[in-house]
Order: structure tokens, then C-alpha cells, then sequence
């Protein structure tokens, strides 16, 4: 790996003067533009860049609409709708920050995914991994807290439903539900609350994503067959390779972003949130976002009003202990016969949730959550720890070239120069 | 080096210093911490706005339920017909989720007045009345049936609807936030 980290050289007398200061240059050229990576990940390996894309985006277009938008309970549904008409360009920021939050979703799942399919969780990326729970957590309370603050029907009672969830946590419960309420019931002081929060969660998701990325640059990238970087024919540059590869699909990730902005900016919400809040009315079905569903139909699935809640949680916390309830060595699953299809099962279950959390909790949609729900906690609490003993891996290449080359045989696929010289550009 | 440390065996007075200036940091923190957990807290205009209000019972015609509001949350003042009273009283209590008598949720010689949270149990939506299998509540979103006593019947609410404090303070008027021994 080392033989790639061909080191800075500060070549002006600024450059050098400010580099024995604040060596600021030459991380970012050995952590982005040196930096190895392995010469076969395919294109679920830019959806990093994409969610830093992301992040950046739901920031800026944040910033932008806090200069509009009025945290106060008689005031916010109207502000909002003044961002939407007379201010300029307003409608364009709102959507984008709307859409934003679907989007950031979107290619969150695409990456969790990733990681679940090539063993990304395992050994020695174990804390990468944990830290991505993190954030994950962290943009559901920011995207849920967002959601609040336009102030409708949804908003509103989207905010009584989870805190009232809050409140079912034995013993600390209700002390947690009034402070996050700030008074008797949710009004203003937790419209202003929120709105705090809102704005501070996506700086502490940055500070996260820095550890994130630090955390993936001890290890280097994980790859398509698990097996890591042997020798400098294993890896390429991260400028150009890696760098191009991010902008075109990030370039690609925008167009899809752009049709939901300018062609169903509302079609991932809810009608119900263009009515103002109004506590006396509950709206006919209340649904959370579509990103929080499978979730959702876990909490639902249980008949218990703890344990539901407790269920909920633990299918987010499960995550975390992945990679010990993975006992497989094979990180990818292009190796792991078995895996591939219990894979492919999770995710058609996650996909069935998500679809029981959008309907209503009656008749035979429950009994079908609780089957689902059940079979996501067995996948990750029995059936991944015993596949580790029982099956039998396909044989691992012995490094990513010759995995490379073995699939391009007789295809002149790889660009000659790149075989030949994968440093000549460092 | 291992000549000197192993010598240093008694604690110093630097060791004590150390201790103590590290515990005075940790209770200043803690202290410090105090006050801004408070500031979460209702605040005072929002305690005030919370004193007991008046409702006026004289405009209610039987069958009907009135929402009103006291500390922003919802509240059912129900009318309740003689048939819903018997229906209510007429309840094994035994066989009930969250057993209680009809008795115990109205106040003495006011049966027809129920007085109730307006919050499902559940997860806080609005119950519609007179509605669900026991003509009393149902709630929408996640299917909680309460009878004519808000007591819950069916669904995932753990517990009856909850009867805020109240008084009379005549026969047609009623003061919700405060109870008569008070």
C-alpha cells in the first residue's frame, strides 16, 4: 500500500512555509489523491461521495431557508408558506431541501446495503462500521425533527406519536418526554426545541463523517471480493480514478434528485401537511416518511406498547453488533452461496415492511408484520452466526488482480496502461 | 527509572491535590449541567397559562362531546345519554384491559358527565366519538376502541383514557385542573 503514498512536496515557498505550519496539503494529498484504492470497486463504492454530497446539500439549502423560516407554533406554517410563494426562488430551496432529506435516505440505503453484501462490517473495520450506525441514528433524529417544523397536520402529530413513544421507556420515559415537550403537551417550546436541534444534529453528523472517513482510511476500502490490497497491482490512485468516478455518479445521483425536485417535489410527503397543525384533529392516517416505514410496522407488529418500542430500537441497535453476529471470515458475498440468498431474503423483508408500515394495523397486515418482524431479528440473531459454521465458501481469489483479470479474460477491459503502471499518475 | 517510582509509595500532597482539583472540576460540571437541563423544563408562562380552567355545561345537549383544552392538551367533555351510562356501568369490570368501574371515572351524582383525556393511550391521536363497537371512541390510526366510560376495549392502548382532576363548581359548571378537596 505504502508504495502508492507517494508523499507531498510543497513546491512554492508559500506552500512550504504554510505545510510546516498547518500540514493541511499533504493530508488531503495522502488522504485523496494518493490514497489507494482497490482497482475492482464498482459503482456502489461512490455513494460515500454521494452522501457527502448529500450532507453538504441539506446543509447549505438549510442555512438558507432558516433565514425565512419562523420557529413559532402560530407563525411557522405560514412562514413556510411565504418561503413557497414570495420568496425567490424559495419553492426551489424548500424542495431541495425536502427532497434532499429523501434523497440523502435513498443512498444511505444503497450503502447500508453495500456494506451488508460485501461484509464491509467485518474485521478490521469494525468501528467504520459502528460510526455509520452512528450517523445513521443521527439523521433519522434530524430528518424527524425536520419533518416537525413546517408545523401541519403531520408534523404535528407526527411529533405526539414519537414522543409518546419516548414515553413508554420505563422509568426515565416521562422525565425525557417533558423535556423534549417543554410543557404540557407538544406546542411552541418543542417547535423551538426542535428547531435547535434540527440545525445542530447535521454539524454533529459532519464530525461523525470526518471519524467515519478516518476510520475507512486506516483499513483502506473494502472491495467487490473482500480480499484486501496485496501489492501496488491491487490498487490505483484516488486521483483520478476513485475522484472521476465520485463526480460522474454523483453527477448521475443528481439527475434522479432533479426529477423528484422539479417533477414530484410532493410526491414523497404528505397532503396532510399543507393543513396547519390543529391538536384536536387527528389526521385519517397518520404515516411517517417513507424512510422510517419498515421501522414503523416493527413498532406496530408488536402487540405491547414497550415492547414495541423496544423492538423498534433494537432492529436499529442490531446493527451494531453486526460485525460479531457475522461469524463468517468471507467478507463478500459473491463467496458465500448460502449468505447470497438469506441476503436477498433480508432485503425483500425490509421491502415488505416497508410496504406493512405504510398500511393501516388491522386484519391480516399485522399478523404478516409479525412474521416479517420476526424473521428480522432471527436473520441477524440466528441465522448469520450459524452460517459461519455450516457453509462452505466459494475458494477467494488470490489477490484483486487476479480476480480482475480472471473476469476480463480475453476482454481487453482494463485499460493497458492502468495494468501496466496503476501508479503512474501519483 | 523503576529506582524512583518504586520509592514513591505514600500518597503526597500533590496527590491529594490532584484528587481534589479533579473532584471540584467534576462537581462544577455536574453543577453547571443543572441549570440547563431546568431551562427545558416548562417555563414559567407555561406553567402559569396552565392554571385550572372553567367550563360551562350548561350549553351541552345529551349525546354530545365538547373538546376543550387545558395545558394544551385535549380533553372530552361528554354528555352521555342514560342508555350510554348503562351501557357503561353495565360492564363486568373483571373482564376489562385496565379494570375500572363506571363509578370511579364520573363524580358522585353527576354519572351523565364524563370527563376524559382526549389522547389515545396509545400513541396520542385523537379518538373519534361515538364511534367503534362500544359506541364510545375510536381511534384512528392505530384501531383502539373505547366504551361510553373511555375505558379501552380493544387495540394496542394499554390503559383507559385518563380522567384529568376536576370539580364541580355547581351543577352546570365544572373547573378542569382542580379537584374539589383541594
Amino acid at each position: 500500500m505504502s508504495q502508492h503514498s507517494s508523499t507531498y512536496v510543497p513546491k512554492s515557498a508559500f506552500a512550504k512555509w504554510f505545510e510546516s505550519r498547518l500540514p493541511i496539503a499533504s493530508l488531503v494529498h495522502s488522504s485523496f489523491i494518493a490514497y489507494p484504492v482497490p482497482r475492482n470497486i464498482n459503482y456502489f463504492w461512490t455513494f460515500g461521495a454521494i452522501l457527502s454530497f448529500m450532507l453538504v446539500s441539506q446543509i447549505l439549502t438549510g442555512v438558507f431557508l432558516a433565514m425565512y423560516y419562523t420557529p413559532h407554533a402560530s407563525l411557522a406554517f405560514q412562514s413556510v408558506e411565504h418561503i413557497m410563494r414570495d420568496v425567490n426562488f424559495g419553492w426551489l430551496i424548500r424542495y431541495l431541501h425536502a427532497n434532499g432529506a429523501s434523497m440523502f435516505f435513498v443512498a444511505v440505503y444503497i450503502h447500508i446495503f453495500r456494506g451488508l453484501y460485501y461484509g464491509s462490517y467485518k474485521a478490521p473495520r469494525e468501528i467504520l462500521w459502528i460510526l455509520g450506525v452512528i450517523i445513521y441514528g443521527l439523521m433519522m433524529a434530524t430528518a424527524f425533527m425536520g419533518y416537525v417544523l413546517p408545523w401541519g397536520q403531520m408534523s404535528f402529530w407526527g411529533a405526539t406519536v414519537i414522543t409518546n413513544i419516548l414515553a413508554a421507556i420505563p422509568v426515565v420515559g416521562d422525565t425525557i418526554q417533558s423535556l423534549l415537550w417543554g410543557g404540557y403537551s407538544v406546542g411552541n417550546p418543542t417547535l423551538n426545541r426542535f428547531f435547535s436541534i434540527h440545525y445542530l444534529l447535521p454539524f454533529m453528523i459532519v464530525g461523525v463523517v470526518i471519524l467515519h472517513v478516518w476510520a475507512l482510511h486506516v483499513p483502506g476500502q473494502n472491495n467487490p471480493t473482500g480480499v484486501p490490497i496485496k501489492s501496488s497491482k491491487d490498487a490505483l490512485p484516488f486521483t483520478p480514478y476513485a475522484t472521476i468516478k465520485d463526480i460522474f455518479a454523483t453527477a448521475v445521483f443528481l439527475i434522479f434528485f432533479a426529477w423528484w425536485v422539479f417533477y414530484l417535489p410532493n410526491y414523497l410527503g404528505h397532503a396532510d401537511n399543507y393543513v396547519p397543525a390543529n391538536p384536536a384533529v387527528t389526521p385519517a392516517h397518520i404515516v411517517p416518511e417513507w424512510y422510517f416505514l419498515p421501522f414503523y410496522a416493527i413498532l406496530r407488529a408488536i402487540p405491547d406498547k414497550l415492547g414495541g418500542v423496544i423492538a423498534m430500537f433494537a432492529s436499529i441497535a442490531v446493527l451494531a453488533f453486526l460485525p460479531w453476529l457475522d461469524t463468517s471470515k468471507v467478507r463478500s458475498t459473491s463467496y458465500r452461496p448460502l449468505y447470497k440468498q438469506f441476503f436477498w431474503i433480508l432485503a425483500a423483508d425490509t421491502l415488505l415492511l416497508g410496504w406493512l408500515g405504510a398500511k393501516p394495523p388491522e386484519g391480516w397486515y399485522v399478523i404478516v408484520s409479525q412474521i416479517a418482524t420476526a424473521y428480522y431479528f432471527i436473520h441477524f440473531l440466528i441465522i448469520l452466526p450459524v452460517l459461519g459454521f455450516i457453509e462452505r465458501p466459494l475458494p477467494l481469489p488470490n489477490s484483486i488482480l487476479e480476480a480482475v483479470t480472471a473476469s476480463k479474460k480475453g476482454g481487453s477491459g482494463i485499460p493497458a496502461g492502468a495494468n501496466a503502471e496503476p501508479n503512474s499518475k501519483g | 527509572m523503576a529506582e524512583t517510582t518504586t520509592a514513591v509509595a505514600e500518597p503526597t500532597r500533590r496527590d491529594f491535590l490532584f484528587i481534589a482539583t479533579g473532584a471540584a472540576a467534576a462537581v462544577g460540571g455536574a453543577a453547571l449541567v443543572w441549570p440547563f437541563i431546568q431551562s427545558m423544563t416548562p417555563d414559567a408562562a407555561t406553567v402559569a397559562a396552565g392554571a385550572p380552567v372553567e367550563v360551562d355545561l350548561s350549553p351541552i345537549a345529551a349525546g354530545q362531546i365538547v373538546k376543550v383544552f387545558w395545558r394544551g392538551k385535549l380533553i372530552f367533555v361528554r354528555h352521555r345519554t342514560p342508555e350510554e351510562i348503562k351501557a357503561a356501568e353495565d360492564v363486568n369490570v373483571a373482564t376489562l384491559r385496565d379494570p375500572q368501574t363506571d363509578a370511579s371515572r364520573v363524580k358522585p351524582g353527576h354519572a351523565q358527565w364524563l370527563i376524559v383525556y382526549g389522547n389515545c393511550t396509545h400513541l396520542g391521536c385523537v379518538p373519534l366519538g361515538n364511534q367503534g363497537e362500544y359506541h364510545g371512541w375510536f381511534c384512528p390510526c392505530h384501531g383502539s376502541v373505547f366504551d361510553t366510560s373511555g375505558r379501552v376495549r380493544g387495540g394496542p392502548a394499554p390503559i383507559n383514557l385518563p380522567i384529568p382532576p376536576y370539580s364541580f363548581a355547581s351543577d352546570t359548571k365544572i373547573t378542569i385542573g382542580q379537584e374539589a378537596s383541594a
